[in-house]
């Protein structure tokens, strides 16, 4: 099954590289995995997507749990959560394609943020099957390059994760 | 707090001060370039005494040898590049048994580091995943709280090997000394006390049992549980089995020990740990060698009760029942209290079971035989030391029959790889253990392959005059690779046969030691008896041993653990 996980973690270098080394050393999928500073600089949060059955996920948090640098982890997935992946993709948008891909951008409601002659660059927001969506409605011939941020994720309502 | 106002001193000043803090008797270690600061400081001082080895690995092993056997942190310090690689399978050794430890390591300066710079390697990226933490120390002003958290890491919680990484121009940079009493790390709190709920249950599940049995590992060992466990085992009158590791927790000679279980276990403790009702196991972890396939040892319905310091030990491999996470002395302190003065329980049904099993006497062997058989040694290893020697091992056929034969009484006697399984471990384990125990006598049981994997140090052995007793089991193969060829692959013997072996003799004499040659039964004990006589010097003992034996009985890898073959002479 799909899981996403949050990890609060020390801001030191190296950290990043303890936890995905884990999961490479111990055989776990990363579906995505995204990192920034939190409000507190000194940590950092990370959302890890990753599959397996509830001995592998169970496993997964433990192993987590156990690395010194990470501060706490939540298994979102076990609860009420919003998850949020942003999307850029440059599409062509010669004179023939411009209106439609117009359309279709305000249909899943994207913004186009840079424009040249024959493209346009669209910023997509929303859950990941949204931008899965996004692209499967495309002219496949139409899409020129993507970039995902992978997911990111928080509890609904009064679950929060903080020290 | 230790701190001098005003005076500054050096990066390399403060790593040996560091030192001298946390009271490290010998740091084992070989100098280089990186750590030349750090080697001047350590000789202006006499508090910290220094054992040069002849090979980072060895000091690596020597370091995790003294700590194995002393309760204390093993401290090793190498220099950067080789040094570091050198060292890594000690480390790694060390990881995988959680032996708390820590490697100091010499670094390229900090403005070299990235530029492939001489004698550079990324330390910290190369051991990250065998160590339990490491850190790169680039400003002197973290160095003392850096080292600090190293000595609190290795030994709290799941013990485990802690690097510091310290370039060179740290060691040369100025600072005000700062020692701290206390470490906090928000984002590591080992827990002590286990859950009272689930003590209970626990307490409980026991006391129901008719067919109670109790595993015990390295974390016994390691969190100084000893005096606990033998309390319950025997306020209870359960049996009680140990895993490699684990040797020693519980007294070998008792008759409520069942011997070593897993692979090369008893027949009684490996049939008791699948037929039992309710499976009590402390400070183990269920390893492939040691319950086999997890599918087989599921047939058999029993409840578990598992206690360990780390969490994700808990229903890894096996499904637990009764979870405790905790420190091992602390919660068998609460077990103990809620058991009271309650009597042995009423289970005389399922000892005379275990009975009938250890009549099949499965460590039995020929003792007619003309040629030394290896058991044979170990047993008269055992009666010529009086069961008080520490003995360490390499890995292979004589480690296991080390562990079946010779009965440990106290733990941190027996010492050796059981996670890594590192040959070349022995010799310079055997040299921290006799160093953190100067009267003890102290064999190493190895074999003609493994010794030479770290040969080298029988000069550090020299230099430092360590009597260390050497039994060789010397059979021309390495045995255990020969055995899995014999019963797996054919006996097609494929680069298990060593020729052209040194003589082992002249070798020991080349290095200023003794050496003996043993070659029939009869001279076995009069050899062992003349040489642990002699106090003060390092025998080599060979013994040219049957190259047919095998080590019996035998769980063949991915089968049950009642899956067992035993030795013809059944």
């Amino acid at each position: 099954m799909r899981h996403i996980i949050s990890i609060l973690v020390e801001n030191e270098a190296g950290a990043l590289s303890r936890i995905s080394n884990m999961f490479s050393a111990r055989g776990y999928n990363i579906e995505s995995l995204t990192v920034a500073p939190t409000e507190d600089a000194s940590m950092s949060r990370m959302t890890v997507v990753t599959v397996g059955s509830e001995d592998v996920i169970e496993q997964i948090t433990k192993q987590l749990n156990k690395l010194v640098e990470v501060v706490k982890v939540v298994d979102l997935s076990e609860a009420e959560h919003i998850e949020r992946e942003m999307m850029l993709i440059k599409v062509r948008a010669g004179a023939k394609e411009r209106e439609d891909m117009k359309r279709m951008a305000d249909i899943f409601r994207g913004r186009i943020i840079d424009v040249s002659d024959n493209t346009y660059t669209i910023e997509l927001t929303g859950e990941g099957r949204k931008l899965d969506a996004f692209i499967q409605a495309l002219d496949q011939g139409a899409i020129i390059e993507t970039v995902r941020t992978g997911a990111s994720g928080i509890g609904r309502g009064n679950r929060v994760l903080r020290v | 707090m230790d701190r001098i106002k005003g005076v500054e001193l050096s990066g390399a000043q403060i790593v040996v001060r560091c030192l001298q803090e946390e009271g490290v008797e010998y740091v084992f270690g070989y100098p280089g370039g990186a750590v030349l600061f750090i080697y001047d400081e350590l000789f202006k001082q006499d508090k910290v005494r220094h054992v040069l080895v002849r090979h980072e690995q060895g000091a690596a092993h020597a370091a995790d040898g003294y700590s194995r056997s002393s309760k204390k942190v093993g401290v090793c310090l190498v220099t950067s590049g080789p040094g570091v690689t050198n060292a890594v399978t000690g480390i790694a050794t060390a990881y995988m048994d959680s032996i708390p430890m820590v490697v100091l390591t010499g670094q390229v300066p900090t403005h070299a580091i990235g530029q492939d710079a001489f004698q550079e390697c990324d330390a910290v990226g190369i051991t990250r995943p065998c160590v339990k933490h490491n850190f790169l120390v680039k400003d002197v002003k973290d160095l003392a709280t850096t080292i600090k958290k190293a000595f609190y890491l290795a030994q709290s919680g799941r013990p485990g090997p802690v690097l510091v990484d310290i370039p060179k121009d740290v060691t040369t940079q100025l600072c005000e000394f700062q020692y701290p009493d206390v470490v906090a790390m928000r984002s590591y709190n080992p827990v002590k006390k286990g859950h009272a709920g689930q003590i209970k249950k626990a307490v409980q599940l026991l006391l129901e049992s008719e067919r109670p049995m109790v595993y015990t590992g390295g974390g016994v060992v390691l969190s100084n549980a000893a005096p606990q466990l033998r309390a319950l085992v025997q306020q209870l009158g359960l049996p009680c089995t140990n895993t490699l590791m684990g040797l020693g927790a519980y007294p070998g000679t008792d008759r409520q020990f069942l011997g070593m279980l897993g692979m090369h276990g008893t027949y009684q403790a490996n049939m008791a740990m699948q037929h039992c009702d309710v499976l009590l196991a402390i400070g183990a972890r269920f390893d492939d060698r040691v319950i086999g396939n997890p599918a087989h040892f599921a047939q058999n319905p029993r409840k578990i009760i598992h206690i360990d310091v780390d969490p994700s030990s808990i229903s890894k491999r096996v499904r637990v029942d009764v979870p405790i996470v905790g420190n091992i002395p602390d919660v068998l302190d609460d077990v103990l209290k809620l058991l009271k003065d309650h009597k042995p329980l009423a289970i005389e049904p399922w000892w005379k079971q275990i009975e009938a099993w250890r009549a099949r006497d499965c460590l039995r062997f020929d003792r007619t035989s003309k040629i030394i058989k290896p058991q044979f040694v170990l047993e008269k290893l055992y009666e010529v030391t009086g069961g008080e020697a520490i003995v360490t091992s390499d890995v292979g056929q004589h480690q296991m029959w080390a562990a079946q034969f010779y009965k440990f009484d106290r733990p941190r006697q027996w010492i050796n790889s059981g996670g890594l399984g590192t040959m070349g471990f022995g010799l310079p384990a055997a040299m921290g253990a006799q160093l953190a125990n100067p009267g003890a006598t102290v064999a190493c049981v190895t074999g003609e392959s493994s010794i030479q994997m770290c040969l080298q140090e029988l000069s550090t052995c020299k230099q430092y005059r360590l009597p260390i007793k050497i039994v060789n089991l010397n059979n021309r193969y390495m045995g255990m690779v020969r055995q899995w060829q014999q019963f797996f692959h054919g006996n097609r013997y494929s680069e298990s046969y060593m020729d052209a072996l040194p003589d082992f003799v002249k070798l020991a004499e080349g290095y200023g030691h003794r050496g003996v040659l043993i070659e029939k039964p009869a001279d076995v004990e009069p050899a062992l008896r003349d040489a642990f006589k002699r106090k003060d010097e390092l025998v080599f003992l060979d013994f040219l041993t049957d190259q047919a034996e095998n080590v019996y009985p035998m769980v063949p890898g991915g089968k049950g653990i009642t899956e067992m073959i035993l030795s013809e002479e059944l």
